[in-house]
């Protein structure tokens, strides 16, 4: 019979000994060593069933297939676009996948991105390499126009979406921004008046600073009307993707 | 001739202190002070690695970089850059944290640790060891241990734990043997050797100084969770 050696929530150090016998499997962040669950990084135990992952606190992007980025467009050849997501090497998007007009033969790319242009871009394919090939064909896949981009840390984007995009759909009624959350970390924000981009920001850092306490939809919320004023719950639907399947 | 400690037990280490989260614009930190040496380790990546014939296509790599700083040590000015000495402490830390970290998730990558002694008293790979492994945790990298480090040996024929300078070079004779160590599962990932002893004092020394780390992990664990602790 396995036994718990942590309760959930409880902040953890990587080698760590989580559970012990084969009752319990090691999900994201934990691995099994003999009949021993151990924990792979700092992080908040979550325990589901028979499942005890790790949700970590800290790390960097790590590029998945289907993520939605925000990336910068670093460098560009004849026939494709090399995309800055946030990884050690750049995603690579191209020309088919760029637009769904016409591109002549011998066009000049940079009338669609130019260097220094920042896209809302997915992910379609990652090797084991990481090696990264990205779309603009979609719902929501942009050229960001206007507006600002913060840098959080990609663990919390989560929190910052919230369930169901709970939480970004509350600061984007309250602030009357357009906002974009990059799973790569990345978000960006846009509204007609500064002050509003600016509460935006300041709600969404306040998140990523308070992201490990409970409590936090109703900390942003009252956050939120000390500046704006009540405003009425509305359930909105979103197709937003907050944690990763 | 027999050695006496003139202000702690032969098995007790000098005072510890430990803190995370120290350099903002690195992506993990730590700072780890034991007695008068003190060790700030910062971390950054993973990132693209340079020259292309280092990168490997199936995992991260670990790279080291350790320093003294100029006015660190008592009186002399220590020659800043590297030397031979620090080359080869920052080959050793490398391997020591190795075996804990695991970097196949970021291929073709690299993961710089940046170690800097800013005071020294003996004892400074192990304090940078401790540094950079609660450094490379704080950085949210996947690890299957932290890693602690200290230094056993002998001074004059008595068994030490943590020696320090005065320790170390006591004109009876002294023996150092740094060592890190994975504290779940006792692995060793670092030891050296500095002088002539038998294999029993070996066997003693060695059991000090695991004794030590584990004394040590229980520093670095309440450090890096003293960080989500507040509010």
């Amino acid at each position: 019979m396995g036994n718990i050696l942590i309760k959930e929530k409880q902040i953890v150090v990587p080698g760590e000994i989580l559970a012990e016998g084969m009752d319990f499997l090691p999900a994201n962040g934990a691995f099994r060593e003999n009949d021993k669950v151990i924990s792979m990084r700092l992080g908040l135990v979550s325990v589901n069933g028979r499942l005890i992952k790790v949700i970590p606190l800290a790390g960097k992007y790590v590029p998945m297939r289907d993520d939605l980025v925000i990336g910068k467009v670093q460098d560009m050849n004849y026939s494709s676009w090399f995309i800055d997501v946030g990884y050690a090497q750049d995603a690579v998007l191209n020309m088919r996948d760029a637009t769904s007009d016409f591109i002549e033969r011998g066009a000049e790319l940079s009338q669609y991105y130019d260097i220094g242009d920042f896209v809302a871009a997915k992910i379609t394919n990652v090797t084991r390499s990481k090696m990264m090939d990205i779309t603009m064909k979609g719902p929501g896949l942009k050229k960001l126009v206007g507006g600002r981009i913060i840098e959080v840390t990609p663990v919390k984007v989560p929190r910052i979406v919230g369930k169901q995009g709970s939480m970004i759909s509350m600061i984007k009624k309250y602030t009357n921004c357009q906002i974009i959350v990059g799973q790569n970390g990345r978000v960006w924000v846009s509204g007609k008046d500064p002050s509003d981009e600016h509460l935006a920001v300041e709600a969404i850092l306040m998140i990523e600073r308070l992201s490990h306490i409970s409590g936090l939809t109703d900390k942003v919320k009252s956050f939120l009307e000390k500046h704006k004023g009540k405003m009425e719950d509305v359930q909105e639907n979103t197709n937003f993707q907050g944690e990763r399947k | 001739m027999s050695y006496k400690r003139p202000d702690r037990k032969e098995d007790e280490l000098r005072p510890m202190e430990a803190k995370v989260g120290v350099v903002k614009n690195a992506i993990g930190s730590a700072m780890f002070k034991i007695g008068k040496t003190i060790a700030i380790a910062a971390v950054y990546g993973p990132r693209e690695l340079h020259p292309r014939f280092l990168q490997n296509a199936e995992t991260g790599i670990l790279r080291c970089n350790y320093n003294m700083m100029a006015f660190s040590g008592s009186g002399n000015r220590v020659r800043p850059g590297p030397s031979r000495r620090s080359k080869e402490i920052a080959l050793v830390t490398t391997k020591a944290l190795e075996p804990a970290l695991d970097l196949t998730e970021f291929p073709k990558t690299v993961v710089d640790v940046f170690i800097e002694l800013i005071q020294t008293d003996a004892g400074t790979r192990c304090a940078g060891i401790c540094a950079a492994s609660m450094a490379l945790a704080d950085a949210g990298l996947n690890m299957k241990d932290l890693v602690c480090a200290v230094s056993g040996g002998m001074v004059g024929d008595v068994p030490v734990v943590d020696l320090d300078y005065d320790e170390e070079s006591y004109e009876g004779g002294a023996v150092d043997i740094p060592i890190a160590m994975m504290p779940r599962t006792g692995e060793i990932t670092l030891m050296q050797l500095d002088g002539v002893l038998s294999k029993e004092q070996l066997h003693e020394a060695m059991k000090l100084a695991k004794k030590g780390c584990e004394d040590i992990y229980n520093v670095q664990k309440e450090a890096l969770k003293a960080k989500y602790k507040e509010e």
